[in-house]
C-alpha cells in the first residue's frame, strides 16, 4: 500500500507542473499586455512601466515562469494589484470559508444520495424508486445559480427562516449563527450532487445485489441489512467513491456561483471580483491554489479505491 | 455498388449494424425521452420562429411598465426592471442560450473526438501526449477552467463559448478513445487491415463509424451541461453582456428584485431547467435506442 501511495504522489508531480504552465501561460499568452490590461485604459506610460518592472514581465518568459514557480513552491504568490496585499494569505482565508461550504454540501450529498440510492435500488420500481429518481432527474438538470434563487425566495423571503446572505450576522460570530447562515448555501450546492449520487448508488447497487456473492451471503441466511449494507455496498462503494471524486471538482467549480448568490465569502466569489478587476496575481494564485487541492483530492479518492478494492494495488 | 469486404461476417463476428427506423421505435417507446424530444423542439421552436412569434422588441424600454406582473395587458409574463417584455425576452433568450451552447458543444465534439481518434489508433508518442495534456485538463474543476480561461480572453459571447469547449474537450476525447481502443483489435478491422485498406480508410470507414452512436449520446447530453455553463458565465457577468437577452443575465439582472418582482429571475431560470432537463431526457432515450450498454 505504501509503494502505491508513493507512486501515485509522484505521479502528481508532471500534473502540478503541467497544470502551473497552463495557468502561467493563460495568463502570459493571452492577447495584449497584462500591465495595460490590469491598469486600464487611462494608465500613464510610467505606472505600465513600473507594474512592468514589479511583475517581471520586462524579462524572458522561461525566466518569468521559473521566478513565479520559484515563489509558489515558498507559498508565495505575489502581491494583489487591486488590494496591495499578499495573495496567499487572502487566498487562505477565502478558502477556509469555501472549504466549510464544500464540506457541508458534500455531506449533504452523500447523506441523501447514497440513502436514497440503495433505497431506490433495494426497493426497485416501488413508488419510492419512481419519486426519488425524477427528483434526481430534476436536480442535475437545475442550474446550481436558480437554485440557490427559489430557495433564497421560499425561504428567506417567504417564510423569514434562513438569512439570504453572508457568513455570519453583523451582530453574530458564533457557530450557530455560521450554521444558520450555512443551510441554504449548502443545500444549493449539494442539490446536484446528492442527484448524481442517488443515481449512480441506484446503478451501482442494482449490479451488485444481482452477482453470485450475493445470493449466497443471503442462502447462508444473513439478514437482508447485513447484506445490503455489508456486502453490497462495499462493492457499489468503488462507485461511489469514484463519483464522489467528481463531484468534488463539481463542488469546487458550483461553489463559485453559489457564493455569489449568496454573498459567500469565498475563493470562488474572490476569484470572479479578481477576473472583473484584472487583478492577475490574484486569478492566478486562485486557479493554482484550487487546482492542488483538486489534484490531493483524486489522490485520495484513488487510495481509497485501493483501500477498498486490493486488486488495483497490484495492477 | 461494390460491398465493402470489411463488412462480411468474420469468425461470428458482424460489424455492428443499424437500422434507423428500429432505434427510432425504440425511443418512442420510452415515453419520458419523447416527453424530452418535445420540450426541446419547443426550444428550438422558440428560439427559430422569436422574430415572428415575439409581441414585442426584445430590448424595448418601457420604464412606465417596470417589473409588472404576469398577466398584465400586453405582457402575458410581465416585464423586468426596465419595462422590456419578458416572453419576448425569452425567446430571444432561447435563441443566444441555444445557440452558444450548441456552437460549444460542436466545437468540444469535433476537437475532442478528432484527438481521441488519432490518438487511441495510432497510440505511440502522440496518445502519450494529447492524454497528460487531458490529465493536465482535468486537474481543474470544470468550471474553474472556464473563468480561467475568460480571465485571459476576457468577458464575452464568443469567449464563453470558447471557455465551455475548451472544458469539455477531454470528456468527448476520453469517450472515443475509448471506444477506438476496442474498436481496432476487432476481427473486422483486422480484416480490413490484411486486406490492404489504408489507415485513414480503415479510420474513416470502419472506426469513426462505430463512434457514431456514443458521441451522438455524449453530445446530447452535453448540451444540457453546455447550457447551465454558459448560463453561469452569463450570471457572473463573464459570458453574453446585457443588454442582449440572455437567460443566465436576465437571471442575473432579475436577482435584484426577487423581493418584489420574482417573476423576472425564476421565469429564465425556469426555461433553463425545462430544456437542460429535455436534453438530458432526450439524451437518456436516445442512448437506451442506440446502444443500451453505453456507459455515458
Amino acid at each position: 500500500m505504501k509503494e502505491y501511495i508513493l507512486k501515485r504522489l509522484l505521479l502528481t508531480i508532471p500534473v502540478l507542473l503541467g497544470v502551473s504552465i497552463l495557468v502561467f501561460s493563460v495568463i502570459h499568452l493571452a492577447p495584449g499586455d497584462p500591465a495595460v490590461i490590469m491598469l486600464g485604459p487611462l494608465a500613464t506610460k510610467e505606472s505600465i512601466e513600473k507594474l512592468h518592472q514589479e511583475l517581471g514581465l520586462d524579462r524572458p518568459l522561461v525566466v518569468q515562469y521559473l521566478t513565479w514557480m520559484s515563489k509558489v513552491v515558498r507559498l508565495d504568490f505575489g502581491r494583489s494589484v487591486v488590494l496591495g496585499r499578499e495573495v496567499f494569505p487572502e487566498i487562505w482565508l477565502r478558502f477556509k470559508a469555501t472549504m466549510i461550504l464544500t464540506l457541508a454540501s458534500l455531506s449533504l450529498a452523500v447523506l441523501i444520495g447514497v440513502v436514497a440510492g440503495i433505497t431506490s435500488a433495494v426497493r426497485q420500481y416501488s413508488i419510492f424508486d419512481g419519486l426519488s429518481m425524477l427528483t434526481a432527474l430534476a436536480g442535475v438538470s437545475m442550474p446550481v445559480f436558480f437554485t440557490g434563487i427559489v430557495l433564497i425566495i421560499l425561504f428567506s423571503m417567504q417564510l423569514n427562516l434562513f438569512p439570504t446572505a453572508g457568513m455570519y450576522s453583523p451582530a453574530g460570530g458564533d457557530f450557530l449563527d455560521l450554521l444558520h447562515h450555512l443551510v441554504l448555501p449548502a443545500i444549493t450546492l449539494g442539490t446536484a450532487s446528492a442527484a448524481v449520487l442517488a443515481r449512480m448508488t441506484r446503478s451501482a447497487m442494482l449490479e451488485t445485489i444481482r452477482q453470485d456473492y450475493i445470493r449466497t451471503a443471503r442462502a447462508k441466511g444473513l439478514a437482508e441489512r447485513a447484506v445490503i449494507y455489508v456486502h453490497a455496498l462495499r462493492n457499489a462503494a468503488i462507485t461511489i467513491i469514484t463519483v464522489l471524486g467528481m463531484q468534488v471538482g463539481y463542488q469546487l467549480g458550483g461553489a463559485i456561483l453559489t457564493e455569489t448568490v449568496f454573498s459567500w465569502p469565498g475563493i470562488g466569489m474572490m476569484m470572479v471580483r479578481a477576473i472583473q478587476v484584472r487583478d492577475y496575481p490574484m486569478v492566478q494564485g486562485g486557479v493554482l491554489f484550487v487546482a492542488a487541492v483538486f489534484v490531493f483530492v483524486n489522490i485520495i479518492v484513488d487510495i481509497a479505491y485501493a483501500f477498498l478494492d486490493p486488486r488495483i494495488r497490484y495492477r | 455498388m461494390k460491398k465493402d469486404p470489411a463488412a462480411v461476417d468474420i469468425a461470428g463476428e458482424k460489424r455492428p449494424q443499424r437500422s434507423g427506423g428500429k432505434v427510432f421505435q425504440r425511443f418512442l417507446k420510452n415515453r419520458l425521452s419523447v416527453v424530452g424530444g418535445l420540450i426541446v423542439l419547443l426550444a428550438f421552436g422558440g428560439a427559430i420562429f422569436a422574430p415572428w412569434f415575439s409581441p414585442h422588441d426584445p430590448n424595448m424600454v418601457n420604464t412606465q411598465r417596470r417589473l409588472s406582473l404576469p398577466g398584465t395587458p400586453g405582457h402575458f409574463m410581465g416585464t423586468d426592471e426596465f419595462g422590456r417584455d419578458l416572453v419576448s425576452r425569452l425567446l430571444w433568450g432561447a435563441r443566444i442560450t441555444l445557440f452558444v451552447s450548441i456552437i460549444a458543444t460542436l466545437m468540444a465534439l469535433v476537437a475532442g473526438s478528432l484527438l481521441g481518434l488519432l490518438s487511441g489508433f495510432f497510440m505511440g508518442w502522440f496518445d502519450i501526449l494529447v492524454m497528460r495534456l487531458i490529465d493536465i485538463l482535468m486537474a481543474f474543476p470544470y468550471f474553474l477552467l472556464a473563468i480561467t480561461v475568460i480571465a485571459a480572453l476576457g468577458p464575452g459571447l464568443l469567449n464563453g463559448m470558447i471557455a465551455i469547449a475548451i472544458v469539455n474537450i477531454p470528456f468527448f476525447t476520453r469517450i472515443v478513445r475509448g471506444i477506438v481502443l476496442s474498436i481496432k483489435e476487432l476481427n473486422y478491422v483486422e480484416a480490413a487491415r490484411a486486406l490492404g485498406a489504408n489507415r485513414f480508410r480503415i479510420i474513416g470507414q470502419h472506426v469513426l463509424i462505430n463512434c457514431f452512436s456514443p458521441i451522438v449520446v455524449a453530445g446530447t447530453l452535453n448540451i444540457g451541461w453546455m447550457i447551465t455553463a454558459a448560463a453561469g458565465l452569463s450570471f457572473l457577468g463573464l459570458g453574453v453582456q446585457p443588454p442582449t437577452a440572455d437567460w443566465g443575465t436576465m437571471i442575473a439582472s432579475g436577482r435584484q428584485y426577487i423581493s418584489v418582482a420574482p417573476h423576472v429571475a425564476t421565469l429564465p431560470g425556469l426555461a433553463i431547467f425545462f430544456t437542460v432537463l429535455g436534453f438530458n431526457l432526450l439524451g437518456d432515450g436516445l442512448r437506451d435506442a442506440l446502444d443500451p450498454r453505453l456507459k455515458i
